[in-house]
């Protein structure tokens, strides 16, 4: 495949995500308790919960930053950290592991670009590293994803020389460099000054519509309302409730969920 | 307590003044004008004691500084600096990523070895070294943990004073600089590991090109601080009589009792090896420093043309008016 269809042609195919049974506790205190999850390919979910709630750990573990105690997390019916052999499951090599990760794709709450590299040699670092691409054409990918998501010009600046808005447009180009099967954006505009805010979710609505599967931590209740073909909600590590935005936003059937919507709309 | 709750009273404007009219008297600052004449007599008062004493024997100076036997010495000194700062950097650099490993038995193995070589004296290290035939009177390799050798060679053959010298100011340099770069390793954001593990770079990829160069900028000017103290360090292996710098102008000063000028033939030699080594870290330093300011701060020549330039450009008004 050349870095022009890469760019121009139909989005990577989506991934199916299946979190069963997870529980993850850090010193004693259960983060995540018995979660269960199926995101079909192609589908844009949300996650809300208050604060602590477990959503980003949820979010982690998908990828395998996080390791879960219990249950486990496949991605197209593959486990991400380990491997099935006989009757036994076989802790995957970090090689393998960092393979199987690139299907993943994620955009973090503070962009965590890098900050000694200019924006195009942030998105083109792991698809080179990884030899996936040649340098020419991964600058040629890189270029036409800069001006995707409304950057072209800034190909040659330093993170430190955009404003925030344009440094996390930037990290979503990065993210899509290596072609992902599900995008995890984790809380993607709790970092940006309130006028800023739009313009990295126009991004993300414009990848909702490529039919990458997407799943995302956010606080905006309008734009999950609009964008979400699913909405989750959780609270101290448990899913209390999910369905459709008009389901869940606006006919919340857990106490919780009411409460929590009270509080942020 | 109402009294300090008062705002302070200031002159308000005279009516119809328009203060853009008035003329500004500048702060004098009195303490300073003082102070700097101080500082300008010490120094004059120490550059004339310098060219007036005789007893510092410019003359003897000027026949030395370039003697073929300081120049080797100095050669000897820039090796051993190169070759231990090389060694000792390498090695604190895997020393460091052990003390940084999951495995406690990396981590304990490499705190003991930053432990005990922190811990010993240069000058005593280099001397054990030197002295290591009178514990080990030959090294061989055999069958572990028997004295079955397939090859042995005499200690004192093995370990002349030149590699009593590498090993001690190497093991000493390692243990300095892995504290160092580990401190660097854990100034960088963890976001930026979890970014780059996120991308599936392999961790070799992530410590070459993401991690490494982010600690750069605080790993550096700690590492030019140590090179410095290591060329001035290889000073201590004279003990052992490596003719390196130091040691040759003892020896000359020994043979005609001019010890003060000989002294002063070493200083300016480091002196002058320093201030290479600190222009090289100003621009190393910049190289590293791309990306953390939006401009770069102008480097010493651009800031001198910029002030010519603008000399010039005042002497160009001047005429023409």
């Amino acid at each position: 495949m050349t870095a022009a269809t890469l760019t121009h042609g139909p989005a990577s195919t989506a991934g199916l995500v299946e979190v069963r049974n997870v529980h993850k506790s850090y010193n004693g205190v259960e983060v995540l308790r018995d979660v269960s999850l199926t995101i079909e390919p192609g589908e844009v979910v949300t996650i809300l919960g208050p604060s602590g709630s477990g959503k980003s750990t949820l979010l982690r573990a998908i990828n395998h930053l996080e390791t879960v105690d219990r249950g486990w997390v496949a991605l197209d019916g593959a486990l991400i950290g380990y491997e099935q052999r006989g009757g036994k499951l076989y802790e995957l090599k970090e090689r393998e592991i960092l393979k199987r990760r690139t299907q993943v794709g994620v955009v973090f709450q503070n962009f965590n670009l890098f900050p000694h590299l200019t924006a195009l040699q942030n998105i083109i670092e792991a698809p080179v590293a990884l030899k996936r691409l040649s340098k020419a054409d991964a600058r040629e990918l890189a270029i036409g994803l800069l001006e995707r998501v409304g950057l072209g010009d800034k190909a040659d600046s330093y993170p430190r020389q955009l404003s925030g808005g344009q440094q996390q447009r930037v990290a979503i180009a990065r993210a899509l460099a290596l072609q992902p099967k599900v995008l995890l954006f984790d809380e993607p505009t709790s970092a940006l000054d309130p006028e800023l805010v739009g313009e990295v979710l126009d991004v993300i609505r414009d990848l909702s519509k490529l039919g990458t599967t997407l799943v995302i931590v956010t606080h905006e209740i309008g734009f999950a309302r609009e964008v979400s073909d699913r909405v989750v909600f959780i609270d101290r590590g448990v899913v209390l409730e999910t369905g459709t935005p008009a389901e869940v936003l606006s006919n919340p059937q857990h106490p919780r969920t009411r409460e929590f919507l009270a509080t942020v709309l | 307590m109402t009294t300090l709750l008062t705002p302070p009273v200031i002159d308000a404007r005279e009516p119809g003044t328009d203060f853009g009219a008035l003329e500004v008297v500048k702060t004098r600052h009195w303490l300073r004008w003082i102070l700097s004449a101080v500082a300008v007599f010490i120094v004059l008062q120490l550059l004339w004691s310098v060219v007036t004493t005789p007893t510092y024997k410019w003359d003897v100076f000027a026949k030395y500084f370039f003697a073929p036997a300081i120049l080797r010495g100095l050669g000897l000194t820039l090796l051993f600096t190169v070759v231990a700062g090389t060694i000792g950097f390498l090695a604190g650099g895997v020393l460091a990523l052990m003390r940084l490993s999951k495995s406690p038995l990396l981590n304990g193995f490499a705190w003991s070895f930053i432990w005990f070589f922190r811990s010993v004296p240069l000058m005593v290290q280099v001397l054990v070294w030197f002295n290591l035939g009178y514990l080990y009177p030959t090294i061989g390799l055999g069958i572990p943990f028997t004295t079955n050798y397939f090859v042995e060679a005499e200690t004192v053959v093995l370990i002349s004073a030149f590699a009593a010298a590498v090993l001690g100011l190497s093991l000493h340099q390692a243990a300095y600089s892995a504290e160092i770069i580990r401190g660097g390793i854990l100034s960088v954001d963890q976001g930026q590991l979890e970014a780059a593990a996120a991308l599936g770079l392999p961790r070799s990829v992530r410590i070459r090109r993401i991690i490494l160069p982010q600690a750069a900028r605080s790993i550096l000017p700690n590492a030019f601080n140590e090179i410095i103290g290591l060329l001035k360090g290889t000073s201590i292996i004279s003990v052992i009589a490596i003719g390196e710098l130091f040691y040759v102008a003892q020896v000359i000063y020994n043979r005609n009792h001019d010890v003060i000028p000989l002294l002063l033939v070493a200083v300016v030699w480091y002196a002058i090896l320093t201030t290479v080594l600190s222009i090289g870290q100003f621009y190393i330093e910049r190289h590293f420093a791309r990306g953390s300011a939006r401009v770069l701060p102008p480097t010493p020549i651009q800031r001198a043309r910029a002030w010519a330039r603008y000399q010039w450009s005042r002497l160009d008004e001047e005429v023409g008016r």
